[in-house]
């Protein structure tokens, strides 16, 4: 239901138009207060806080929607942000994740490639010693590290920015931001699969449509697989009750939709041709996010080394390990 | 969404499934006999008939066939957590593993009440093994050419031709054989038929092929003049092409395609492990992500296979991402252990060997890469 819901707020505010006028340095408010207004940036919070009081299951085809319309704005992170912190206690304006937050020896802080760093109002982050909601308004941001997707490194010379802060959140915050960009690139995935798929339905080349050369069925069949097994491993980690993902489930969600966002994006362009690098064309705003959200809160090998390391530290066979996610 | 995608719905294993693997894997502790890696890791190439027999005693042959015909009458669920405890503990199943899974489903499916009394029952004690004949000579992956030929007699049926590459042809009792009954070769998927051919009749002739790891589990079986009764046809005649391709949805989908290489990854684990090796986390970590993704999407498949559908194209994009892991493990152990002062252990050198050698048949059995590649493409609604 709530999918649906969303489907129709998108089709209106966040089409490719609009994903490309926030890119290009346009407001980012209109397509936010539209997410905010219906109710979307509290999906999570408990009902007596005013939130819809959703769980994992139901928030995931929430957040694939906003990655199947290369969602310009950190509303995935705002959803996670307003249940991270304390009922009522949201900032107003873009609040954003930090994947990693640094307490500098000269006294300082330090947020490296914040997604969405550049326009967000207010950024979380959370470390060993407790969470801090910054103001980013304050912070020296670095600029333009990926064009068109805002994210930015930020740094604060002192402690004045911090906004409120508490004890915990670090394991919850790195397990939510790594499971919401699994369900990010899963819809990322499967628009940049259907774009590509109509593509070879419709081009013909050598007087047939790309679709009946077995070269190019075989890809878009490996694209496929890819999809499926990034999609299963984006559901066990929304499978949860409750609003915080099993870590380990996290993990393999982000660490295999990762991998997949490399071969689809490759394969996506490798079978449109020249068209599907032109900026006019819609799949570059899919296949960019698809790169930097691969990026975003651990690629794969991060995700790898962690997870690879946690079978080694248990005493099971691997297979039982994997069984028990 | 792209329909095949969408039909991978999220499920789980019920839990009578779950406590039936504690079940079985107090029956595995007790029964499965210790062996090396090496051999652990023919699992379901690996044919022991004694062992085969301690299963059925335990009712877990036939798992899925309905009781009175001396199944178990367990689920799909049931059927999955067996098979993946079985695989994973490197059990030699080859006896009575093509029964169990495709020849006793079938004949449950499409054989005529006698048919049923007489096989299942001896299917379930592991008392009649069976074999698969599809491939010939002159039909691999192009399988509705085959040219083996049954011709109507007035007690039933003459068959002669050739199968190839038949697993375990050498110790069955019995092959279900896919041949043609009416038509030319030319005619394709039309005028086939599956019939059940007992080996031990005169013009029966089989032939063991050596493979390149030493091992002999594959076959030629001639068929000169064999004379069959009227009730070695299983299901319609000129239906067989339509018979098959719903047997493979079971031989593609489970869990056999997952695990080919399980023994020797745990081997390697636990190698890592007793050396202190922390430098391969990353391999091992993508290994697990991806066991974990595949057992996953073959569970959705159970889960539709437990609901009486027959998810064939999904089926087969499982197998061929799942060879593709199981191909992947000794692609990775070979680079990974390639360091000349490494002490590896022999153990871990012959199994890792042994795999290497076989892999390329992971990706060829139950339909090649290619086959199931073109499959999937075709499922997506490619105009």
């Amino acid at each position: 239901m709530f999918a649906e819901a969303i489907e129709t707020i998108l089709h209106d505010h966040c089409t490719p138009a609009a994903v490309r006028h926030i890119e290009g340095g346009g407001s980012p408010l209109p397509l936010w207060q539209a997410l905010e207004h219906a109710g979307f940036l509290e999906l999570l919070a408990p009902e007596d806080h005013g939130g819809a009081g959703i769980q994992l299951p139901d928030l995931r085809p929430v957040l694939e929607q906003f990655g199947r319309h290369a969602m310009p704005v950190p509303a995935a992170q705002a959803i996670v942000a307003r249940a991270l912190l304390p009922p009522g206690s949201a900032p107003d304006g873009l609040l954003t994740l930090a994947p990693r937050l640094t307490r500098l020896a000269d006294g300082g802080l330090a947020c490296p490639r914040v997604p969405y760093g550049q326009m967000a109002a207010h950024v979380l982050g959370a470390d060993a010693e407790g969470w801090v909601l910054l103001d980013a308004s304050s912070a020296e941001r670095s600029e333009g590290d990926i064009p068109g997707l805002q994210a930015a490194s930020l740094r604060w010379v002192d402690h004045a920015a911090v906004v409120q802060s508490g004890p915990g959140r670090a394991a919850e915050l790195e397990s939510l931001g790594a499971a919401l960009h699994a369900a990010l690139i899963t819809g990322a995935l499967g628009r940049a699969f259907e774009m590509t798929l109509q593509h070879c339905n419709d081009r013909v080349q050598f007087g047939r449509s790309l679709g009946q050369f077995q070269a190019v069925q075989h890809q878009l069949a490996v694209m496929a697989e890819h999809i499926a097994a990034a999609s299963s491993a984006t559901q066990v980690a929304f499978s949860g009750a409750g609003v915080s993902p099993h870590p380990m489930a996290a993990a393999m969600a982000k660490a295999r939709t990762s991998a997949a966002a490399a071969v689809v994006a490759a394969t996506a362009h490798g079978l449109h041709g020249a068209i599907g690098v032109t900026a006019d064309h819609d799949l570059q705003l899919h296949t960019r996010r698809l790169h930097a959200w691969r990026m975003a809160h651990g690629s794969e090998s991060f995700w790898h080394r962690r997870i690879g390391a946690a079978v080694l530290a248990s005493n099971q066979p691997l297979s039982r390990f994997v069984h028990e996610i | 969404m792209v329909d095949l995608l969408a039909s991978f719905r999220h499920a789980t294993l019920p839990a009578h499934a779950e406590a039936f693997r504690d079940e079985v894997q107090d029956f595995l502790r007790a029964n499965l006999d210790p062996a090396p890696a090496d051999q652990r890791s023919r699992s379901w190439m690996g044919f022991d008939a004694d062992f085969s027999r301690r299963l059925a005693r335990r009712g877990w042959v036939g798992v899925t066939l309905p009781k009175a015909y001396g199944g178990a009458e367990l689920d799909a669920f049931c059927r999955f957590v067996l098979v993946e405890e079985l695989l994973c503990a490197g059990a030699p199943v080859a006896a009575h593993w093509i029964a169990d899974r495709q020849s006793g489903p079938l004949i449950l499916r499409y054989g005529t009440e006698a048919q049923r009394r007489h096989h299942l029952p001896r299917i379930c004690a592991a008392q009649a093994f069976f074999c698969i004949g599809m491939s010939e000579p002159g039909a691999g992956s192009d399988l509705a050419s085959v040219n083996s030929r049954a011709t109507r007699t007035p007690e039933g049926w003459r068959l002669n031709g050739r199968k190839l590459w038949t697993t375990h042809a050498h110790h069955a009792h019995y092959m279900i054989a896919l041949v043609r009954t009416s038509g030319q070769p030319g005619d394709h998927h039309k005028g086939l038929s599956q019939l059940i051919v007992d080996l031990s009749l005169p013009g029966v002739q089989v032939r063991p092929i050596r493979d390149l790891t030493g091992d002999s589990h594959f076959n030629e079986v001639l068929f000169e003049d064999v004379h069959l009764g009227e009730d070695a046809l299983v299901g319609s005649e000129g239906q067989g092409w339509g018979q098959v391709t719903a047997e493979l949805a079971f031989e593609r989908s489970g869990p056999e395609r997952l695990y080919s290489s399980i023994v020797l990854l745990e081997l390697w684990v636990d190698w890592l492990r007793r050396h202190g090796d922390g430098s391969h986390a990353e391999a091992v970590g993508r290994f697990a992500t991806e066991l974990a993704a595949l057992r996953q999407l073959s569970i959705s498949v159970t889960a539709r296979l437990a609901c009486g559908d027959s998810p064939v194209v999904e089926a087969a994009l499982v197998k061929d991402l799942g060879t593709e892991f199981e191909q992947a493990i000794p692609a990775v152990l070979e680079a990974a252990l390639g360091d000349p002062g490494a002490e590896i252990d022999g153990q871990l050198v012959r199994t890792l060997a042994y795999v290497s050698q076989v892999a390329p048949t992971f990706s060829l059995r139950g339909g090649t890469r290619e086959i199931l590649r073109g499959m999937i493409a075709r499922g997506l609604g490619l105009r």
